[in-house]
Order: structure tokens, then C-alpha cells, then sequence
């Protein structure tokens, strides 16, 4: 056992993604108070080590079925480094790759795990987190006091500007030889978004809706207010799911991120996958008949008023 | 073609969430529990594969409160064989738990596929399909919203976040994690879930003993203290209306 604090860097698009940053951030501290190092694990793209420069040492595994995500490749890899690395702690965030590989980590190199984690301390010998359950109705704090343990980390709990590093960190090569000769799961294309019929990502204000729309034919109405308003028309992933409106139109973690002025709610609860796609808003105004929805702690502006009632007075003072 | 179909029982989150007396759970006496969302789209891929070909589903739950129903359900729906697990215990079976009861006991029966929605509202030590995977030793794809079959392997598209998507095959038997079905799940109206009931055949069977646990320690639950609030607008819908114009003009829009 070390005293060492690993972070499992994400890419994507040969970018490395920004809760890359924020988990480093947080290792640095942690690694800090324990005496230990930080270490970054990158699976395909060494080229992107130079960047992870707020680790001490970057660990770098270089494969064909590394290229991209696939689960029992990647899953081979990383137990194999924690095998030989021995960190005290494993953070990655609560993405696919992030919450697929935590789990299955967990069970097969004997580590507890706590996912949705929004909140890390170092106590003495211990870990302390903070996470959301329930959707982030509520929240576990949670002692870990063994020898090793995994973090999932919900992406934009932890700034990412002390997780970027000026120096260029030391790089080593993890040898995956042997590994990764017999998959089972073989990665066969990997695709990019397609463009919709509008791009929710470059508007200045969006009209967002949710299941609190209920029905499909009810969609006319918030689809009334956005045509008045000149602004396209988003959804949370229940609507995109049922098929009321295409992928294209998805905010959240498995859809798009956006950044509008303004963001104009209606329905929407704010689950954390939401709250994921649509942090960097400017100004958030929530509409839920719920007044205890979590996306009141999030929103700017809200209001209990029930959309049906709220949305055509919005319409007849925009469009009048 | 054998699939299974692992269906779990959650607190209703329309509800308010009042906490246990020790703090470390919900308090689970006066609340209403639902099917898990996404294991409902998992029973609605596992109908469609059987609709498209050559399968048997089998809907496997733990014992926990209304689960019968949500068996025949199931049943009513289409699933051949509806099995419960029984004495796993009362309360909050945490993941590591479920996932080492449920590898257990599938281990003892041939499956081709298992299948469960990606996630649960109370994942708080990770998600089980692959927390199961890992156990039973077998491949694994999570965030699925495509599966379909070739022989003895599943084509899956799995979602990675931002829009994008891999296509995979694996080699069965395999453990996905549904996050939606082809197709919205499908409906089964009471009078047929009450000839399911009434015809029975739910399986019950002893639940594998395991000491399996999270690992961690779990000091407390607690409701969650916002940084900040959003600024409550009041009053009638007109009003309200007014101060959202207002808001969105400020900002030059």
C-alpha cells in the first residue's frame, strides 16, 4: 500500500476532458495531506500526458483496443496498474467509462466505491465523501477507512484549475502485453453526434423541457413559447427516450452540454445527468410544480406556477 | 436463447424521502416503491429480442416490497418465467450485496444474456450490471440503448456522453446495462397482470447467503443544504409571466 492518489484520465475526441482536471485537483490536495504522490492513468493518446501535468507521474498504456472506450480492455489495464501501483485511492468522474470501470474494479480488485461523489476530504488515514443519492434528494457521507478505495466523481464538483499543471509531468509506460489478447467485447465503430435539424449548442436562449410535459400532444404548447421567443426547443432525456423530439435536441450527460444567456425550464426536476449538460448557463429559470425539485438549488429564478397556466402568458406577452 | 431480466424495486422519488431513525437509510415503512425506471427499458429490450427471434426471458427479482406485482407484470407483459429470490433480507440491500445475492444464484442457471437497467436511483456503490459482470467473470456493456443478437453475440451500442456512441459486439454470455429500450415500454393493462396473478407460477427460491457489503462505512444520510436557492417567483401566472420577460430582456434577448 502507498499513500498515492490515482486519477483515471478521461479523453475524448483527443481532448482530455475537463473532470480530468478536477479529479487531479482534488488528488493533488488529498495526496497532499497523506504524504503520497499523484499519479495519472492514460489509456490510449500518450500524446496527451503533457497535459496532466498536475500529476507527478502520468502511466501511460498504449494498445489497438485502447484506441477508445472498451470496457473489458480498459478494465484489464487498470486493475493491472492498481495491482502493481497500489494507490490508496482511485478517483475517476461519473461518466460511462467512469462509473462501468469503478464498479467492476470494486468487486474485482476488492476496493469499496462510492459514485456520484460530490464532496472529498482526507481525514487521518482516512477519506471522507460527500455523494448524492436518490437523484441528490439526498446525501451519504461516507468514511473510507481501508487500505484502497474508488471515487466516481460527478463532474463539476471540484474546480479544474488546480489540476492544470505547468510542468511536464514524468511519464512511464504501463506494458499491456498479454492482456488484451483474447477480448471478448470488441469495439466495432465509434460514432460522432450528428447535426439535428438545429444546434442547441450555440443558442443564446433555450426553451428546455421534461416530463413534467406529460404527454407528447402537450408539447405544442412549450413549442408555441419557443417559436415566439425565436428560440430552439431542448429536452431532458425522458422525451428524447419516449421519442418525442430528435437526440439532437438532448441536454444532459448522454446529450450536450450547453451554454445559453438564458435557459428556460419547464418540467424538469433536475437530476444530476441533467444538471451535468447544463451547469455553465448564465441565467437558469426553472418552472416545476414541485417546490422541493432540486433544480430550484440550481436555478437563478423559479416558480411553482404550473407550466400550462405560466406558458401561455408567456406567449401572449412576447408574441403581443 | 435464454435472457435474463433482473428487475429491482426503488422508493418512489415522487415522493418526499423522510430518513430512518439511525440516519443511514430511508425511512421505508410509509413509503411506495416503483419499479426501477431503467429496468423496466431492460424488460422491454429482453421482449423485443423474444418478439425478433428465438428467446426465453425469465424476470429475476429480489424479494422487496410490491414485488410480486412487479413480477407479474412482467409476466403479463410477456416474460416466460418470473423468478424471486426470497430472505435476502428487509431494508436497503446495497449493490455489492445485490449484485454477489443475484451472481450467485445465476451462476446455477445457463443464461445466454442478462440484462438490467444501467442504474438505480440508490447506486451509491456502484451500478450492477458491472458490479455483477465482474463477479460472475463475464463481458459487459453499460448505458446500452441497442441490443441485438447474432448468434452467440450481442450487437450493443453504448452510449459514451456528449452524443457519442460505440458499437460493440460481445461475446455471450455477456451482462448489459439498459439505459433505453428500442422502443417505449409497452403496456400491460390490469385485468391481464390479474391473470397473470391468478394463474401464478411465480418461482421462489431461496436466496444465495453471501456476506457480501459495500465496504465502506456509511455514517449518515442527510437532505441536501443548497448553496443557494433560486429566487421564488410569486403570484398569479400573468405576473410571474412579466418578471420572466423581464429576466430575458435584461440579458439583451
Amino acid at each position: 500500500m502507498s499513500n498515492d492518489v490515482l486519477v483515471l484520465a478521461e479523453h475524448r475526441d483527443g481532448a482530455v476532458s475537463d473532470v480530468t482536471f478536477e479529479l487531479l485537483g482534488k488528488a493533488r490536495e488529498i495526496a497532499a495531506s497523506w504524504g503520497g504522490r499523484t499519479v495519472a492513468l492514460l489509456l490510449g493518446q500518450r500524446e496527451l500526458a503533457g497535459e496532466l501535468g498536475a500529476a507527478d507521474t502520468v502511466q501511460c498504456a498504449e494498445h489497438a483496443a485502447l484506441e477508445t472506450y472498451n470496457p473489458e480492455a480498459y478494465e484489464a489495464v487498470v486493475l493491472q496498474a492498481l495491482e502493481q501501483l497500489e494507490p490508496r485511492l482511485v478517483l475517476t468522474s461519473t461518466t460511462t467509462v467512469g462509473l462501468d470501470l469503478g464498479a467492476a474494479l470494486s468487486v474485482r480488485w476488492d476496493a469499496p466505491l462510492v459514485s456520484y461523489v460530490t464532496g472529498l476530504s482526507a481525514g487521518d488515514g482516512t477519506a471522507l465523501a460527500t455523494a448524492q443519492i436518490y437523484g441528490g434528494k439526498l446525501l451519504a457521507e461516507v468514511e473510507l477507512s481501508g487500505p484502497r478505495a474508488l471515487c466516481a466523481v460527478l463532474a463539476g464538483s471540484f474546480p479544474h484549475a488546480a489540476g492544470r499543471g505547468e510542468t511536464a509531468p514524468t511519464v512511464e509506460t504501463l506494458d499491456a502485453t498479454g492482456l488484451l489478447d483474447d477480448l471478448r467485447t470488441v469495439v466495432t465503430s465509434v460514432i460522432s453526434p450528428e447535426g439535428g435539424d438545429v444546434d442547441i449548442t450555440a443558442a443564446d436562449l433555450l426553451v428546455s423541457v421534461g416530463r413534467g410535459i406529460g404527454s407528447q400532444a402537450n408539447l405544442e404548447v412549450v413549442e408555441e413559447l419557443a417559436e415566439a421567443l425565436g428560440a430552439p426547443l431542448a429536452a431532458s432525456r425522458p422525451l428524447i427516450d419516449q421519442g418525442w423530439l430528435p437526440k439532437a435536441r438532448q441536454v444532459g450527460k448522454s446529450g450536450l452540454s450547453v451554454k445559453p444567456k438564458v435557459y428556460l425550464m419547464f418540467g424538469i426536476s433536475g437530476a444530476p445527468e441533467h444538471l451535468e449538460g447544463m451547469r455553465d448557463a448564465e441565467l437558469v429559470i426553472a418552472c416545476n410544480t414541485d417546490a422541493k425539485a432540486p433544480i430550484f438549488d440550481v436555478a437563478d429564478y423559479g416558480t411553482t406556477v404550473d407550466l400550462f397556466d405560466l406558458v401561455p402568458e408567456l406567449v401572449s406577452r412576447v408574441a403581443g | 436463447m435464454r435472457i435474463a431480466v433482473l428487475l429491482k424495486q426503488i422508493p418512489d422519488l415522487v415522493e418526499d424521502l423522510e430518513l430512518a431513525p439511525d440516519g443511514t437509510d430511508v425511512d421505508r415503512e410509509f413509503l411506495a416503491f416503483t419499479l426501477n425506471e431503467f429496468d423496466d427499458q431492460a424488460l422491454e429490450e429482453a421482449l423485443c429480442l423474444k418478439d425478433a427471434g428465438d428467446a426465453e426471458v425469465v424476470a429475476v427479482a429480489l424479494e422487496e416490497p410490491d414485488v410480486d406485482q412487479c413480477l407479474y407484470t412482467a409476466l403479463a407483459k410477456g416474460a416466460d418465467r418470473a423468478v424471486k429470490l426470497t430472505g435476502a433480507g428487509e431494508g436497503w440491500i446495497d449493490g455489492h450485496r445485490r449484485s454477489a445475492i443475484l451472481a450467485a444464484w445465476l451462476a446455477t442457471a445457463e443464461f445466454d444474456l442478462i440484462l438490467t437497467g444501467v442504474q438505480a436511483a440508490d447506486d451509491l456503490d456502484g451500478q450492477l450490471p458491472p458490479l455483477l459482470a465482474a463477479r460472475l467473470g463475464l463481458p459487459h456493456a453499460s448505458v446500452v440503448v441497442r441490443v441485438e443478437l447474432k448468434g452467440q453475440v450481442a450487437l450493443v451500442r453504448q452510449e459514451l456522453g456528449g452524443g457519442t456512441v460505440a458499437d460493440e459486439e460481445l461475446r455471450l454470455p455477456a451482462v448489459i446495462g439498459i439505459q433505453a429500450a428500442r422502443q417505449a415500454p409497452r403496456y400491460a393493462s390490469i385485468s391481464r397482470i390479474r391473470q397473470a396473478q391468478q394463474a401464478g407460477g411465480l418461482e421462489e427460491v431461496g436466496a444465495p447467503a453471501t456476506d457480501a457489503g459495500p465496504g465502506y462505512h456509511l455514517v449518515r444520510l442527510l437532505a441536501p443544504e443548497a448553496a443557494g436557492h433560486a429566487q421564488m417567483l410569486g403570484g398569479s401566472a400573468g405576473e410571474v409571466a412579466e418578471r420572466i420577460v423581464e429576466l430575458i430582456r435584461a440579458k439583451g434577448l
